[in-house]
């Protein structure tokens, strides 16, 4: 624990951690010092001036070296005889800082003016309008009228493409640098710098792409004026018209808070409409955070063309229809559910499905849940608290691709001090910010893992650690594979178990996955078997669309009965289709892969003729003779408290709750941590451990290697890809771009095949075209493809590269 | 009498390694490492009074003390960036008298025990860098530098690094930031140089002429170097004089030499027999000295030390004195000196960026015979309004023509007509 300083603001005593930053000290104490390119999250640069304030310490006599005192006894100061920056200024005993005094009133003032000669007065049409710190703070410390001449202000481009994300509108730009220094030292792409110099200094970026990052949105959050916006929201609304729904960002496991701004418009047949996504602060998180995914995809699968929906009479036939399989099929039926579906979902499918003895599977490609339950997070943990003789494991994720806001937190972690170890089978982002990178040859997963304990330094660290955290994810691998991995990865956390800051942790693909595994679902471990003859209930996925055998599995099924928002290829082939709301239309909860239960709440009305699923489920109950709670997801989670172990205390008033958060965010603080929203309506709750035993961890070792002349085919991720919740995000298109595979030059040397040349791809009884990508950093004969591109790849498997004919 | 630093001026071919060692040369570097401990050489530096010659003036000996002995390595920078407008003394140095500069920095380096020592060059000496990296390789032949010098366990490298051409690397952090092969623009101040500088470890950063005075120092030891200037101002200086004289050029005089020496005696008075209007001695960062027939006396005879030139409203600086007579109007002069502010501000920090634009455009209007009443109030307001509120000094340096103009020759700022 730091020392503690005590100084006085503007009278007021403040009592704070010594290293505290005077701007900082002010802000808790609630006095506020205008700023512009100071940013709590990141470190000061003194560059705009705009935080002038007098600053007075106690003044030492030469002679005796004791603070020096007045004739009245009281310590005598000594003040600058200019105004300092209290951004740069740490906080020191008996320190004396005014904020308000006519000559710190006039510097700010003056500061302003100063901004403001190069300053276009478009706020009429500006998209920061309404939430732009350059406005409040000339409102608040700036004059009404500026003596400089608006003919001689400087001309600048106003429509500049950063890239197809994010605008740059160069006169509005005031050179703060808060988006550089936030690419370069929080998220770690350092994609942006100034160009020029003096009043001609620009913002560019020197990526192609442009703005290459997949944090990009964060900067037009914390951009002070209206320089930085995103392409998404460009004259979208004005602010002060839009309304704020808390949720959740649906796109991964993390479960960054999010803001849904929505406002009721014309467009949208005068309902209210989802028009931009925003970070809503969760310190233990995302802080105040988002990626780009989860703000430019985002919901926007929640409004796609392809949305199902049935009129009220269809919809009492379907669920008929839906419930004559059921109780026809009873024991034979067999659900299947993805890990979108919430948690008071997946505990109705549960009940309904054990009421008719039907089998509930998880659809996942990624296997190991139950060891994470047992394993994971212990309640209070917080991946913003590790750093030294701290460690973090990662192994077979690419974090920046799969899950980014941990990328952003590990990198960060890493940088307080923190071991961060990266074991993959091929070069990832996080690589650079870790102390250990471990290189493994696809296959070698769970042996690497194995072998890590008895490795000199790291070893050690992974021993010594005074809290461990194990990320393992399913590069490369499929359910066989990450199961095995997790044990592995497990054996690292014995007695850590249920210990804060301690855990192991899934990279799922999904955002509720480890809530189906809290509530007792786990994947099959031979789905297409599974399915033969069978009534398939199949909700929240698409089977069909991913791997043609399973089309085919599910045409060899009794009946198909699909469950979704979306048309999907398996909806397609369903007898019966039951049309859900999307979870923008609705209450409910999900669970993080770090185990904290989160509350998302109604954004716009359920679009008509759908209905929640967990409602659905009741629904069907009530016509199977089993009494399931359908009238509100707040009554569910109250049957799931009483009834699950891991869920024991949890309910919809707990879960909204929340605590003081720093640095402050919020509408009234918006020029100080940007207009990502304070978080008002709950920051979650951390699960209770399973209390099942411990699970043998003998998992099987020796995945498939490729033997000589033979290619193995790999699974692995991108975080812009063709699934069903990224592919109707329009603005994404160019990011996601077209199927690739990966492999080493040398593989690609013995087929011949270039780099960025077109292949062939035989895999799982389908050919397919890609584009081949060379990475070196990958072992030889393993073909890296990625998932939802259109190529099914779901557990390693033999492939086939040909060169594909010259057009 | 004998030049201690333009020695060139004396030696013909100063700047070949055998005239150099022929003269003595590097027999100060060699005494230091061989019969002198590093604190030996800090010491004399201090005792010696040089006080540094890139314009602040601040004692060079205390500045190398505040290096931390425990955080290694240690850097020595020589700032040869030389970019305040009518400076020209280092180019002349590193021209024709390289080795004793060199011999300095090695010294230097000796003495707070840096192995790796720089030569920051603006990217307009591109053919000194050449020429320095010439000398280097000649002394590294010599044995001058490498490793175990003189037999000692002290190893010693130069290098030369080009800058891209910008006002603002002459400030010590822009500089290093430049070295590092970042944007030349400064850091925020504490922590200093002397703790966290060059690849944020401990670093002495010197001008070339102050570095050029080393040899000498250790040579005849600081009572040798205190016989030249004053008591507070010890050594001779390299006066860069210019503008409306009818000898410009650098002068070697010993500090507290006077104005009317420099101007009168070196410079062989004011061209064309005009008379002295205003006196710029640290080139454009001056504030500048009014002269007129109230005052002229006073201003000749005030010595140019680093304390008596307050006395007349100004700062030696750099020394390096622009002469200006009565053809010209002052709002002329700080026309020139806002323009080159504005295009060489760095753009950091908001009031040096977007005042000293708002100043052009006040200045241009006041030459051009545009302005409104107001707008000689506003250029006043504007000036006050940057001065002391900058990131760096540079900054707050941009407005002092301005300011002392405004208020020295007020007749010469006039409202246009309309």
């Amino acid at each position: 624990m730091a020392k503690l300083i005590n100084l006085t603001i503007n009278g007021v005593a403040v009592t704070v951690p010594d290293g505290t930053l005077v701007v900082d000290a002010a802000k808790k104490a609630g006095i506020d010092i205008p700023v512009f390119c100071y940013h709590p999250k990141m470190e000061p640069v003194g560059m705009c001036r705009q935080c002038l304030v007098e600053i007075g310490r106690p003044a030492i006599d030469r002679a005796t070296g004791q603070p020096a005192l007045n004739d009245d006894g009281t310590p005598k100061l000594q003040f600058m005889p200019k105004l300092e920056t209290a951004c740069t200024n740490p906080v020191s005993e008996g320190m004396v800082v005014l904020t308000a005094t006519e000559k710190a009133k006039a510097g700010q003032k003056e500061l302003l003016e100063l901004l403001l000669t190069s300053h276009p007065l478009d706020c009429p049409i500006c998209d920061k309008g309404g939430e732009c710190p350059l406005q409040n703070l000339t409102v608040e410390y700036g004059s009404s009228q500026s003596r400089f001449i608006f003919d001689e202000k400087q001309r600048a481009d106003k429509h500049v493409h950063l890239g197809e994300l994010i605008n740059l509108d160069r006169e509005r730009c005031i050179q703060c640098a808060r988006c550089i220094r936030f690419q370069r030292d929080v998220a770690g792409d350092p994609v942006l710098g100034f160009y020029q110099r003096g009043r001609l200094t620009d913002i560019v970026t020197y990526s192609d792409p442009g703005f290459d990052s997949v944090f990009s949105g964060n900067t037009t959050d914390i951009c002070p004026v209206g320089a930085l916006t995103t392409a998404d929201f460009r004259f979208g609304a004005r602010s002060w018209e839009l309304k704020q729904s808390a949720s959740l960002c649906a796109q991964c496991p993390v479960g960054c808070n999010v803001t849904f701004n929505t406002r009721r418009e014309a467009k949208s047949g005068g309902v209210m409409a989802i028009k931009r996504v925003m970070p809503r602060q969760n310190e233990q998180v995302n802080e105040t955070w988002i990626c780009d995914k989860g703000r430019f995809a985002g919901y926007h699968y929640t409004e796609a063309e392809s949305r199902l929906g049935l009129d009220a009479a269809s919809m009492e036939s379907a669920l008929s229809q839906a419930a004559d399989k059921l109780a026809a099929a009873k024991s034979d039926a067999v659900f299947l559910a993805g890990g979108r579906l919430s948690n008071e979902d997946f505990y109705n499918l549960k009940q309904l499905a054990a009421k008719l003895g039907a089998k509930a599977y998880l659809y996942s490609p990624m296997a190991g849940g139950e060891y994470t339950t047992a394993y994971g997070l212990g309640a209070g943990s917080n991946l913003g608290d590790l750093g030294k003789d701290d460690t973090v494991l990662v192994v077979a994720s690419d974090l920046y691709n799969e899950a980014p806001v941990w990328h952003l937190r590990l990198k960060a972690a890493a940088k307080r001090g923190a071991t961060l170890i990266v074991a993959a089978g091929r070069a990832t982002k996080l690589d650079e910010f870790a102390s250990f990178v471990v290189r493994y040859a696809y296959g070698d997963e769970v042996e690497t893992v194995k072998g890590l304990a008895g490795k000199e330094k790291i070893g050690d660290a992974i021993k010594n650690a005074a809290n461990l955290v194990v990320f393992y994810g399913s590069d490369g691998l499929g359910l066989a594979g990450t199961s095995a991995l997790a044990a592995a990865c497990a054996d690292l956390l014995n007695g850590k178990t249920g210990k804060v800051n301690n855990g192991l942790v899934g990279v799922w693909n999904a955002p509720n996955t480890q809530g189906a595994y809290e509530l007792g679902l786990a994947p099959a471990a031979d789905l297409k078997s599974e399915l033969k003859g069978k009534t398939v209930y199949v909700i929240a996925a698409d089977p069909a669309g991913d791997d043609p055998a399973l089309a085919d599995a599910l045409k060899s099924a009794k009946a198909v009965i699909a469950q979704d928002i979306l048309a999907t290829a398996t909806t397609q082939m369903a007898a019966v289709v039951l049309p859900a709301a999307a979870y923008t239309e609705r209450e409910g909860t999900y669970t993080t892969a770090e185990r904290r239960v989160q509350r998302f709440y109604l954004a716009v009305p359920a679009k008509a003729g759908t209905r929640a699923d967990f409602a659905i489920f009741a629904e069907l109950g009530k016509k199977l003779g089993v009494e399931l709670e359908g009238r509100s997801a707040l009554l569910v989670m109250n049957k799931i408290a009483a009834e699950e172990k891991a869920f024991a205390g949890i309910s919809y008033a707990r879960l909204a709750e929340v605590t003081a958060q720093w640095p402050i965010v919020g509408r009234g603080d918006l020029y100080y941590g940007g207009t990502g929203y304070e978080n008002k309506l709950g920051l979650g709750v951390h699960l209770a451990l399973a209390l099942t035993p411990a699970p043998s961890t003998s998992g099987r070792g020796g995945q498939m290697r490729p033997k000589e002349n033979e290619l193995v085919a790999v699974p692995v991720s991108k975080i812009y890809d063709l699934g069903v919740t990224m592919a109707p995000a329009k603005l994404l298109g160019q990011r996601i771009g077209a199927a690739a595979v990966g492999l080493n030059p040398v593989t690609a040397a013995k087929l011949n095949v270039e780099n960025g040349g077109k292949v062939q791809v035989q895999v799982n009884g389908v050919t397919a075209e890609a584009i081949a990508r060379f990475d070196e950093s990958i072992s030889t004969g393993v073909v890296l493809i990625y998932r939802s591109f259109g190529i099914p790849i779901s557990e390693p498997t033999s492939v086939k590269i040909v060169v594909a004919e010259k057009a | 009498m004998a030049h201690l630093l333009l020695r060139h001026r004396d030696i013909p071919n100063l700047d070949q390694l055998d005239v150099y060692v022929k003269n003595g040369g590097f027999e100060a570097f060699k005494k230091a490492v061989t019969a002198m401990q590093p604190d030996a050489v800090t010491e004399e530096v201090k005792a010696s009074g040089l006080r540094g010659r890139g314009g602040a003036g601040f004692p060079t000996g205390v500045k190398w003390s505040f290096i931390p002995k425990n955080i290694t390595p240690h850097y020595v920078v020589a700032n040869a960036d030389e970019s305040e407008p009518g400076t020209f003394k280092d180019r002349e140095i590193m021209d024709f008298n390289p080795y004793q500069f060199l011999e300095g920095l090695a010294i230097a380096s000796y003495a707070v025990q840096a192995n790796l020592s720089f030569v920051y060059l603006r990217g307009e000496f591109y053919y000194l860098a050449k020429k320095l990296d010439a000398c280097i390789a000649e002394m590294e032949k010599a044995g001058y530098l490498g490793d175990n010098l003189f037999g000692t366990g002290f190893s010693l490298r130069l290098r030369t690094h080009l800058g891209a051409g910008a006002y603002i690397c002459g400030e010590e952090t822009a500089l290093l930031e430049s070295i590092e092969g970042k944007r030349g623009q400064p850091r925020v101040r504490p922590p200093f140089p002397a703790v966290v500088g060059l690849y944020s470890k401990p670093t002495v950063i010197n001008n070339v002429e102050t570095l050029a005075n080393l040899p000498y120092i250790v040579t005849n030891g600081a009572a040798g170097f205190r016989k030249f200037g004053t008591d507070k101002s010890p050594g001779v200086k390299i006066f860069s004089l210019s503008g409306n004289v009818n000898k410009p050029g650098n002068y070697e005089l010993p500090l507290g030499a006077t104005f009317r020496e420099l101007i009168m005696g070196c410079g062989g008075g004011i061209s064309d027999g005009r008379k002295l209007k205003g006196i710029m001695p640290a080139g454009a960062s001056s504030s500048i000295i009014r002269v007129d027939d109230t005052n002229l006396d006073k201003v000749l005879d005030t010595t140019m030390d680093y304390e008596n030139v307050q006395s007349v409203g100004s700062l030696l600086g750099s020394a390096s004195v622009i002469i200006i007579d009565d053809s010209h109007s002052m709002d002329w002069v700080i026309n020139k000196t806002v323009h080159f502010f504005k295009h060489e501000s760095c753009g950091k920090c908001t009031p040096c960026r977007d005042g000293n634009y708002w100043m052009l455009h006040l200045v241009e209007r006041i030459h051009e015979g545009h302005a409104s009443a107001g707008d000689i109030q506003l250029l006043k307001t504007v000036a006050n309004q940057v001065n002391g509120k900058c990131l760096c000094a540079l900054g707050d340096f941009s407005t002092m023509a301005v300011t002392s103009a405004l208020e020295r020759f007020p007749e010469d700022f006039h409202v246009g007509q309309a």
